[in-house]
């Protein structure tokens, strides 16, 4: 990658309109992010943590400054072409699992590879290795009100790494879960860093995340208050 | 992928039956009105064709000038010859001479003196002759109550009602008290032989039907009548054309210099019937637009919710990579299936219920007994062939509209804000 860095925010701002002034989410961020990476971004509510992740995932534009990602410059990538960054580049995993009611387990994992017009047989191995990942290759034919939380999660994890992405965005992925699926997706991720050295970043308030992290950015207010480094990088990425 | 967007669809109820079944009954209950407000307005305007107006009628111009006092003693000469004539210059159009009168009905006793008798408002109509449409005009074999249709001269009909008030039997002799062309009193001897009952309050009091011969010779009118009525041959009143027939007849016929030449009028020009019309037209086509832009705005908003409930789902499928033109596309593809899957059925179910309401029809004599109006006791519906489309507005169109409109959401926001809604 570009400089070896996977990610690279640049003097990011985000503001948004309030009455008439407006509300800094993000002030003047730089960071950067290497590959193989497992950081939390952590700090009060409200201190501009998801507001980050979404603009790394392009999901979001920055206001000021700029963000590289896989060498794509987020902020001009037209809607298509960001799009595009997200299927096959980055796996999101949310709090609230956001699992596709309607579709059974294979087709929520499945539906990445849809988009990837990948063909049938193909996407039917691609699936059920990575519900194997997440141990859940039985529960292919169940439908999401069926599944527990930390099932869901499991869920939305494999559906977040089908496509084995560079990048995994994961937006307080324990919030919903008691302390045993918390660990038991934690080491899920953890395993998934180190086997394949994809890049993991939260955004957290919990404490049995911080365990984990290797890597630990403080953000108040926005800006970033702290950046530590708690354990010694994982082998894997080339820097 | 079309797959499964498909597969979702129909599993999703909420977005697949519960929409389709709000598009159906909107687009049916657009048909139906549809149906019914023309249904309606065209029985009126076939039942003042068919028993007064004609789609066209030819009267002496002095006639014309006082028509609604039948003043008989103006009455077109020389019907025959005329006749002959217009059947040759518009073979499409059915004519056929008619005499309205007025006078008494005496009945009667044994003994020759009067057992009873009442005012009839009489109709001398073309019974006899082979080509005679009036049979099917009035639709008379279903309009007998009691007795028999006339087979000979001087045998009559009266109203039903008439009949009960007055305690006629058919078989009875009546006799007619009028007036001549010419103004002298006139007498005729006539057998009741049966019964009628048109269905049009209008008709059914006091009335009386004869063949037009007898009256002309009872009351001294040979080769005379009050009026020639014209229908085209498939019933359907056409401004257009009758106006066009009207036309060619007056430059050919009327004569401005002479008072008892024949003058032809459209159904619309009579007895105030193009402001009626035209009212009725207006009250109608409102109706049907205020309907139309209700059931738009319900189907509309039924698209625009279904869409709102969906900004989790959609976030979901933006964050997997898949593109906002992408979605916006294929939801409104779903809306235009669910548009037109319930606009298909909904224009069935409105067609049938329409159907049956052609066939069935609704009483509404009870509102209908004391009118003066030509108007039909019963209402039906009338499916023509508007009647297929006309529900395609609101199920397919305003569909579609409330879905682009309110899919341009997942344009206009921020994909972090769609995000944001699918965590709540
Ligand atoms: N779409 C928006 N419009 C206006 N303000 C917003 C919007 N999104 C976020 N904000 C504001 O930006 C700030 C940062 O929000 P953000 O969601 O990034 O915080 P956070 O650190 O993720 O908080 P939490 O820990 O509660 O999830 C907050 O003050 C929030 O109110
Ligand atoms: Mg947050």
């Amino acid at each position: 990658m570009e400089n070896g860095y996977l990610i690279k925010t640049e003097n990011l701002v985000k503001t948004y309109p309030m009455g008439y002034g407006s509300l800094v989410a993000l002030n003047r961020v730089n960071l950067a992010f290497q590959k193989g990476e497992f950081a939390g971004l952590v700090g009060p509510s409200g201190s501009g943590k998801t507001t980050l992740l979404n603009i790394i995932g392009s999901l979001d534009v920055p206001t000021e400054g700029s963000t590289m990602v896989l060498g794509e410059k987020i902020e001009s990538l037209s809607h298509k072409k960001a799009a595009h960054l997200r299927n096959q580049h980055i796996g999101f995993i949310f709090q609230t699992f956001n699992l596709l009611p309607v579709y059974t387990v294979f087709e929520n994992v499945e539906f990445p590879l849809l988009l990837l017009g990948m063909p049938a047989e193909e996407r039917k191995n691609t699936v059920m290795k990575a519900l194997e990942w997440v141990h859940l290759a039985d529960r292919a034919k169940s439908k999401p009100a069926q599944l527990s939380g930390g099932e869901s999660q499991r869920v939305a994890i494999a559906r977040a790494i089908v496509k084995e992405p560079e990048i995994m965005l994961a937006d307080e992925p324990t919030a919903n879960l008691d302390a045993e699926n918390s660990h038991n997706i934690l080491q899920i991720m953890e395993r998934l860093n180190k086997e394949l050295s994809t890049t993991f970043i939260f955004a957290t308030h919990d404490e049995k995340v911080m365990h984990y992290l290797r890597r630990k950015i403080t953000l108040v207010d926005g800006a970033v208050a702290k950046d530590e480094i708690l354990k010694p990088q994982q082998g894997g990425g080339e820097n | 992928m079309i797959r499964f967007l498909l597969k979702g669809l129909i599993r999703d109820r909420t977005r697949s039956l519960f929409p389709t079944l709000v598009v159906l009954v909107g687009v049916a209950l657009t048909v139906f009105l549809f149906n019914w407000i023309n249904g309606v307005k065209n029985n009126f305007i076939q039942v003042n064709a068919k028993f007064n107006t004609g789609h066209m009628k030819i009267m002496s111009r002095a006639y014309a000038a006082e028509a609604d006092q039948i003043p008989n003693d103006l009455a077109l000469e020389g019907i025959e010859g005329l006749l002959l004539n217009l059947k040759e210059d518009f073979p499409d159009v059915i004519w056929t001479p008619r005499i309205r009168f007025g006078g008494l009905l005496d009945i009667p006793d044994e003994q020759g003196e009067t057992r009873t008798q009442g005012p009839v408002v009489g109709l001398a109509v073309d019974l006899f002759s082979a080509s005679s449409p009036e049979r099917n005009l009035l639709n008379l074999e279903n309009a007998v109550v009691r007795g028999r249709l006339p087979e000979e001269p001087g045998e009559i009909l009266i109203s039903d009602e008439f009949a009960h008030q007055l305690n006629i039997q058919p078989g009875e002799i009546a006799t007619l008290i009028s007036s001549t062309m010419y103004g002298s009193m006139a007498t005729a001897n006539f057998t009741v032989v049966g019964t009628i009952r048109f269905g049009v309050a209008a008709m059914d009091r006091g009335a009386m039907l004869a063949e037009v011969s007898d009256i002309q010779f009872a009351l001294d009118m040979p080769d005379t009548a009050g009026e020639i009525v014209g229908l085209f041959s498939d019933f359907l009143y056409s401004n257009e054309k009758s106006e066009e027939i009207t036309s060619t007849f007056n430059t050919r016929y009327m004569k401005t210099d002479d008072e008892f030449s024949p003058v032809m009028t459209t159904l619309r020009n009579q007895g105030g019937l193009a402001e009626y019309f035209d009212m009725v037209s207006s009250v109608s086509n409102a109706a049907i637009i205020i309907f139309i832009m209700a059931m738009s705005i319900v189907l509309w908003n039924a698209g625009l919710m279904g869409n709102l409930r969906r900004y989790g789902e959609i976030g979901a499928r933006l964050a997997l990579g898949e593109d906002k033109g992408h979605i916006y596309r294929s939801m409104i593809a779903e809306s235009l299936m669910i548009g037109c899957i319930g606009s298909v059925l909904g224009t069935a179910l409105g067609l049938a219920i329409s159907y049956y309401l052609q066939v069935r029809g609704i009483n509404i004599s009870f509102l209908a007994r004391d009118a003066s109006m030509m108007v039909s006791n019963v209402w039906r519906a009338q499916v023509t062939p508007a009647s297929y489309i006309i529900g395609f507005i609101p199920g397919l169109l305003a569909t579609f509209l409330g879905t682009s409109i309110s899919g341009i959401g997942i344009y206009r926001r921020q994909t972090s804000t769609l995000m944001k809604e699918l965590e709540t």
